[in-house]
């Protein structure tokens, strides 16, 4: 790491977002989720992510809209702080310290300044102990504050954030666990306990689950694990509560939320239908059902007309009042492992890897977005627990794009599989690939490989899959051998087999005329032209565990990496082994841009990375430690704009980019200095416009607008008063918190007249600056500002690096021109007289 | 939000015959027209001119039938014994006929009584035929004989007796009056040449020749005799050019397609077989209910006449083109349509806001109950549609479907006697198709497991699961002998393939045997999707 600085490892994209419930705007306009360490906002209507919020140095565990002012966003984070933020324009307000970890957060309207976070009770000896307490926010203008007084409200809550709620107008609280109900009124200071009994046909079924309140009424629902949904009326009295059940959910129940009006109740569990309950009329229901995933949150707007879903697939939906999907925005699909090879879609330039069950996702990562999921298996998803599913196994891409082989399979049994190929071809109209050939059981065992020959030249290209059952077979694409008016489809055209061996990796040579299979020690190299079996290839002991041909100029190079931790290279044209290494390899992996290959390396419980042209062993590039545990995938993704990097060790990462996942799902990529320069300046100068909804105001009024905006475009270049910080004091404080403005009036037209004394010192008078600041307001002369550019532009990028905090953004900048502008024209009047 | 995804119902791949144009082109005639003659019809005769009647030669008559009417328009009766081979002359007007008492009668078409009579053979006449001068007649006679006879005078102009046994057939060349060539049961096909006084060339056919047939252009002969057609290349002096044995009994007459490129032969296997003239492989056949002795083809192939032993002569006419569109114009004309149509066919102007419609997705009734998770009603569904319509692949994939869903159980129990009796049914019906023996097998094995209780209590069911068992045990000795079949065929190619050796790579120090490889055997496997 020390001796490549100029390379590192950085997270990619593919955060969870449904690990927290999602919060809606008051204007509907924006939904708010925590996605890993930042909070993500994004609109309501385009799906777009808007702003990141970051800050937090760890996941972010909760995130809830200020109840006194809903501009404003608390966040809370297992690092152990509660930021407040500005969501429109994504700027940190403050940052409150409470020191401990926190795993959910609630306020209540009734409670100014104060809101409840859940933490870890630390001293116990029991492990896991989580209590509810009060934090007093306190007031003051430092954007880092250290929280002092918590107060302990609820020992012994669940971690749960679903497991805690506030009641009407916040006058109580209830917080299930288990098998009890405690429900805290703030009047009293007192609580009661609410038990059920255990049932013991079923085995603790009745186990809470979650728990909501109604806004306008004393009435609290829970759900529970069995799937049904109690509903808990006059439970001041201890003796007297009574509660009705409603039952229809098979399975828990994982969501409880009632509309802001207390009309409706809201639920959701593991079938994915969001079931609508009338209040007080408990028989009619309304159903919204396959919404693709599990339900694990319910989330509704503050006005009730926008519901949203976060499922367990990494999707959030959002629901027009129960009645249609108006937007679904979707994250990367990361099951507990990626059965398929990560590979990229070479139209798209999409990572290509299974999802949800039966589903291929196609994730764009330049953008972060997921682009599509095809549908593989084709057959109703079938939400239940313990179901056997059909999972995408295997995936190939030919080199054009134009063919994807999916290999599906479903284990019934122990001895029965069930398998299915299926070859898609992608459809230019519309942009999709639409079933080719589905071939039904294409081996008797379990799929080890599928590959297809990369040339790109050849027309018809071959797919070979390798199984268990000790056999590898050749797929081509076979004329139409009937007059059914249906285009060519794919047929076995060889079955190969050698000495009963099991195969194991198969690949093509970069020209498509040699195919290697691995049968454990040994490796075959096969003519793809006729089939015949040109030469074998071993060096025992220790089965082959991957092969593949060198590339460009090392082409009569066939690497192989076996389980006796040896990484070894053939000469293909004197079949002799032309060197080999000692090293555990776990995944070797040729970039098909360069001649490069990466290999990955297991050692003392963490993975090396080293990168090597196949001619010599010795690495162009290696790095220490990528990441605890193995690397299990990995793929080169061609860049976008080919980088210039002119230093040795980061030359192979011009072409293409090394993406990785680790033992813990994490996708990981190498980025290079460079990269991260160019990445700056392209954030520097992003314009953030602000997500307006195209209303019909909108479009009568947005024209005018634009020379408006125009002008900001041309006066953004206004330096920004560096070394100023009681303005930036000034501007990142909440209002409320500051003195109030005729007190603070004088002091900040000093500093704004100080600063201008400062750039009067650089050789240019004071009124030619007040002129030109004139002009830019005026905006219809910009040939000043435009001579005055580059100046302003370094310094502006001095500034930025010098600042080194919180850089400034952009809406920060802009909102400082504004009050500049004002203060001017006002100083102006000031001065005349 | 997502629609309802529906059962799939795979598409399992077609087995037999691949439909080629060929048979489309010769499958598109109607159902036949059959019509009972008074014996076996041996000649069936196309006229040359426009309404394209044909002369059928059935026992002592011969009946004219026109394109369309299945009743005769003229019937030619004179005939003291079995007549033979009806035959018109190329401008259609006089029809030429042998008989079994030796007599050769010509007739005008549109008379009764025959115009001329050429006695002079000893037994029957077998073989009329016309010369292309129009002049003069062909005939060959079961005395080994075949004359020349001149029409106007009706006397015989030349004999040949060159023949060892009885000459069953002849034809005339269309080009050359004195060319004509005749086959006998003595094996040989001769050609004679009606200006010198012996034949100019014979080819030995190797069985009894029964039928001849000349190629338009004249240069290629075919004859068929016993089990054999056997094509002869005139132009290199009969040199036998192919020989082909597709049929399994004695064939009995050969036709040729209007165009020339397909060559069909008629058999006493109840086949009639088409061929390519280009390659001489098998394009179609035809199957039929009798022996056939005589096959006609209306110009331009617009039917197919066949007779056969049984005496019924069956005609096929091919389907009018027009006749189809008709249906459709009628369709189109209902008034009902135009209300369907009404305002859907208006094209969007460019300021248009379209508001679209939600289409309403169509589900099979067992989809729908499959949506509502009425599992056994969806099974019952499935089961009713597909012993109605004879596919079991809908049932079987409504099983499959229930199985991956886990209710496959739930579904198949709590049924009655006879639910249960029409579902074991359906099973004895299809679990041993090779398609469907895994899924079934697992829905039998859960019935077994569910009904096992009540085993007993009814006479039906005891009875078709001991079927069952009896299907089973049945199957399990033919796969029983199927592996053994293939275990044989396994040794004699090992045995039959040649043992390659591979190259042998630069093996390391250390390396084991492993690398001395050899080809292991390898057959391409076809599949279909």
């Amino acid at each position: 790491m020390v001796e490549h600085r100029d390379v590192r490892v950085v997270y990619r994209g593919g955060s969870r977002i449904n690990f927290r419930e999602p919060v809606i705007s008051n204007d509907s306009r924006f939904l708010l989720c925590a996605a890993g360490e930042f909070v993500k906002v994004f609109s309501t209507v385009t799906e777009e992510c808007v702003h990141e919020l970051r800050g937090h140095t760890d996941q972010v565990t909760g995130v809830l809209l200020r109840p006194s002012n809903h501009l404003q966003v608390y966040s809370c984070s297992a690092d152990g702080t509660i930021r407040l933020w500005d969501f429109t324009d994504g700027i940190l307000i403050k940052t409150y310290v409470v020191g401990y970890p926190i795993f959910s957060i609630y306020a209540s309207p009734n409670h100014n300044d104060v809101v409840f976070v859940v933490t870890c009770v630390q001293n116990d000896k029991r492990a896991e102990m989580f209590q509810l307490v009060a934090v007093r926010l306190p007031r003051c203008a430092d954007q880092r504050v250290d929280v002092p007084d918590l107060s302990a409200v609820l020992s012994d809550v669940s971690s749960n954030p679903a497991a805690v709620a506030f009641g009407r107008a916040g006058g109580f609280l209830a917080s299930v666990k288990g098998l009890q109900m405690e429900i805290y009124f703030f009047k009293t200071s007192k609580s009661s306990r609410f038990f059920l009994k255990e049932d013991n046909k079923k085995g603790g079924r009745n186990t809470f689950t979650c728990v909501a309140c109604h806004p306008k009424d004393d009435c609290v629902a829970t759900g529970h694990e069995d799937g049904k949904i109690r509903l808990w009326r006059n439970f001041n009295h201890k003796k007297e509560y009574t509660y009705s059940i409603l039952h229809w959910h098979h399975s828990a129940v994982s969501a409880v939320r009632f509309t802001p009006e207390g009309t409706n109740l809201l639920s959701g569990g593991v079938e994915s239908v969001l079931v609508q309950w009338r209040y007080n009329q408990e028989s009619q229901k309304d159903f919204l059902p396959r919404l693709g995933a599990a339900i694990t949150h319910l989330a509704v707007s503050p006005d009730g007309a926008l519901f949203c879903t976060s499922h367990s697939d990494n999707k959030i939906t959002i629901i027009q009042s129960c009645v249609r999907v108006s937007a679904v925005i979707q994250g990367l699909v990361k099951g507990e492992n990626v059965r398929t090879d990560l590979m990229v879609d070479p139209r798209s330039k999409a990572l290509v890897l299974n999802g949800k069950p039966g589903h291929l996702q196609f994730y764009s990562l330049q953008r972060d977005k997921l682009l599509f999921n095809l549908d593989v298996v084709q057959q109703e998803f079938i939400h239940q627990s313990g179901l056997e599913q059909f999972q995408v196994v295997r995936a190939a891409l030919d080199a054009s794009g134009s063919w994807l082989a999916t290999v599906e399979e479903r284990k019934r049994d122990a001895a029965d599989l069930e398998l299915n190929l299926k070859l898609w071809r992608f459809d230019e109209q519309t942009q999709s690939f639409e079933l080719n050939t589905t071939v039904a059981a294409p081996h008797e065992a379990r799929i080890t490989a599928a590959c297809f020959d990369q040339a790109a030249s050849s027309r018809t290209s071959t797919l070979v899959t390798s199984s268990r059952d000790g056999r590898f077979k050749a797929w081509r694409l076979a004329a139409p051998a009937h007059t059914d008016g249906d285009g060519p489809s794919w047929s076995c055209d060889f079955v190969g087999a050698y000495h009963g061996l099991v195969p194991g990796r198969c690949c093509f040579s970069a020209d498509g005329s040699l195919l290697a299979v691995a049968f454990r020690e040994v490796a075959t190299v096969w003519s793809a032209a006729s089939w015949e079996l040109l030469t074998t290839l071993s060096q025992p002991p220790g089965d082959i565990r991957d092969l593949c041909f060198g590339r460009m100029s090392g082409s009569k190079y066939l690497l192989g990496t076996n389980e006796n931790k040896m990484l070894l290279c053939w000469n293909l044209l004197s079949c002799s082994l032309e060197w080999s290494t000692s090293m555990d390899v776990r995944l070797l992996l040729p970039d098909p841009l360069s001649e490069n290959m990466a290999a990955f390396c297991f050692q003392d419980g963490s993975t090396d990375l080293f990168v090597f042209g196949p001619g010599e062993p010795r690495p162009l590039f290696s790095q220490k430690a990528v990441c605890s545990g193995s690397v299990t995938r990995a793929v080169f993704a061609p860049r976008e704009a080919e980088l210039e990097s002119c230093e040795e060790s980061s030359q192979w990462l011009n072409r293409s980019q090394l993406y990785f996942l680790t033992q813990f799902m994490d996708l990981l990529t190498f980025s290079t200095r460079a990269e991260e320069e160019k990445l700056m300046a392209a954030n520097k100068q992003l314009v953030i416009d602000d997500a307006v909804a195209m209303t019909p105001f909108h479009l009568l009024l947005g024209k005018h607008r634009r020379p408006e905006a125009a002008s900001g475009l041309s006066a953004e270049r206004t330096p920004p008063p560096h070394g100023s910080p009681a303005i930036k004091e000034l501007l990142q404080a909440p209002a409320h918190v500051l003195p109030a403005a005729s007190f603070l009036c004088s002091a900040f037209v000093k500093s704004l007249l100080v600063s201008a004394a400062g750039s009067s010192e650089e050789s240019r008078p004071p009124e030619e600056e007040t002129e030109s600041e004139k002009e830019e307001e005026e905006s219809d002369e910009e040939t000043r500002t435009r001579i005055s550019r580059p100046d302003q532009e370094s310094r502006g990028a001095r500034g930025g690096r010098e600042a080194g905090g919180p850089a400034l953004t952009k809406a920060q900048l802009r909102e400082l021109r504004r009050i500049r502008k004002l203060d001017l024209g006002w100083l102006a009047g000031l001065m005349e007289p | 939000m997502a629609s309802f995804k529906p059962t799939k119902i795979p598409v399992y791949p077609k087995l037999g015959e691949k439909i080629t144009e060929d048979t489309l082109y010769w499958k598109n005639y109607k159902v036949p027209v059959q019509i009972k003659e008074f014996g076996a019809v041996s000649n069936i005769d196309f006229s040359p001119v426009a309404p394209y009647n044909f002369a059928v030669t059935a026992f002592t008559r011969i009946h004219i039938y026109g394109s369309f009417s299945q009743e005769p328009v003229k019937t030619f009766t004179r005939f003291k014994d079995t007549a033979y081979c009806g035959r018109f002359r190329s401008d259609g007007q006089l029809l030429v006929a042998g008989c079994e008492d030796s007599v050769v009668r010509l007739f005008d078409v549109s008379g009764k009584v025959a115009l001329r009579m050429f006695k002079g053979h000893t037994k029957a006449v077998h073989i009329t035929d016309f010369t292309s001068d129009r002049y003069q007649i062909l005939t060959g006679s079961d005395d080994y004989t075949c004359r020349l006879w001149d029409i106007p005078n009706a006397v015989e102009l030349t004999s040949y007796q060159e023949h060892t046994d009885y000459i069953r057939c002849g034809v005339t060349s269309k080009l050359n009056r004195d060319l004509f060539f005749t086959g006998a049961y003595d094996h040989t096909l001769k050609v004679f040449d009606a200006r010198t006084d012996k034949s100019v060339m014979s080819m030995d056919h190797g069985q009894p020749v029964e039928s001849l047939l000349l190629y338009p252009s004249e240069g290629l002969l075919v004859s068929a005799g016993g089990r054999y057609v056997k094509v002869w290349d005139l132009l290199k002096g009969g040199q036998p050019l192919v020989s082909l044995k597709n049929h399994h009994k004695t064939i009995t007459c050969l036709a040729l397609s209007s165009n020339g490129q397909r060559l069909l032969s008629a058999s006493l296997d109840r086949h009639v077989k088409v061929y390519s003239t280009t390659n001489y492989k098998v394009v179609h056949n035809f199957d039929y209910a009798a022996a056939i002795l005589s096959l006609a083809l209306a110009p331009k192939d617009e039917s197919i006449v066949v007779g056969m032993s049984n005496s019924i002569l069956s005609i096929k006419h091919r389907k009018n083109p027009e006749e189809s569109k008709e249906v459709t114009g009628q369709q189109r004309r209902r008034p009902s349509y135009r209300v369907f149509v009404k305002g859907k066919n208006y094209i969007p102007k460019q300021d248009d806001y379209l508001v679209s419609k939600s289409v309403k997705q169509h589900l099979a009734k067992y989809d729908k109950q499959l949506k509502r998770f009425s599992v056994s009603k969806a099974l019952d569904t499935a089961l009713e549609t597909s012993t109605r319509g004879r596919k079991p692949d809908i049932a079987v994939a409504v099983i499959t479907e229930l199985d991956r869903r886990g209710t496959l159980k739930n579904a198949l129990a709590g049924r009655d006697e006879e639910q249960l009796s029409r579902l074991l049914n359906f099973l004895m019906g299809n679990m041993f198709d090779t398609r469907f023996t895994p899924i079934l097998v697992t829905a039998a094995e859960l019935i077994l497991d569910i009904y096992q209780s009540v085993i007993g209590q009814s006479a039906v069911i005891d009875r078709q699961l001991i079927k069952l068992q009896e299907l089973l045990e049945r199957e399990i000795d033919y796969e029983k002998n199927l592996l053994e079949i293939l275990g044989m065929l396994d040794t004699m190619f090992a045995s039959s393939l040649p043992r390659k050796e591979v190259p042998c790579s630069g093996i390391i120090s250390g390396s084991n045997g492993l690398a001395q490889g050899e080809a292991s055997t390898s057959r391409p496997q076809l599949q279909v999707t």
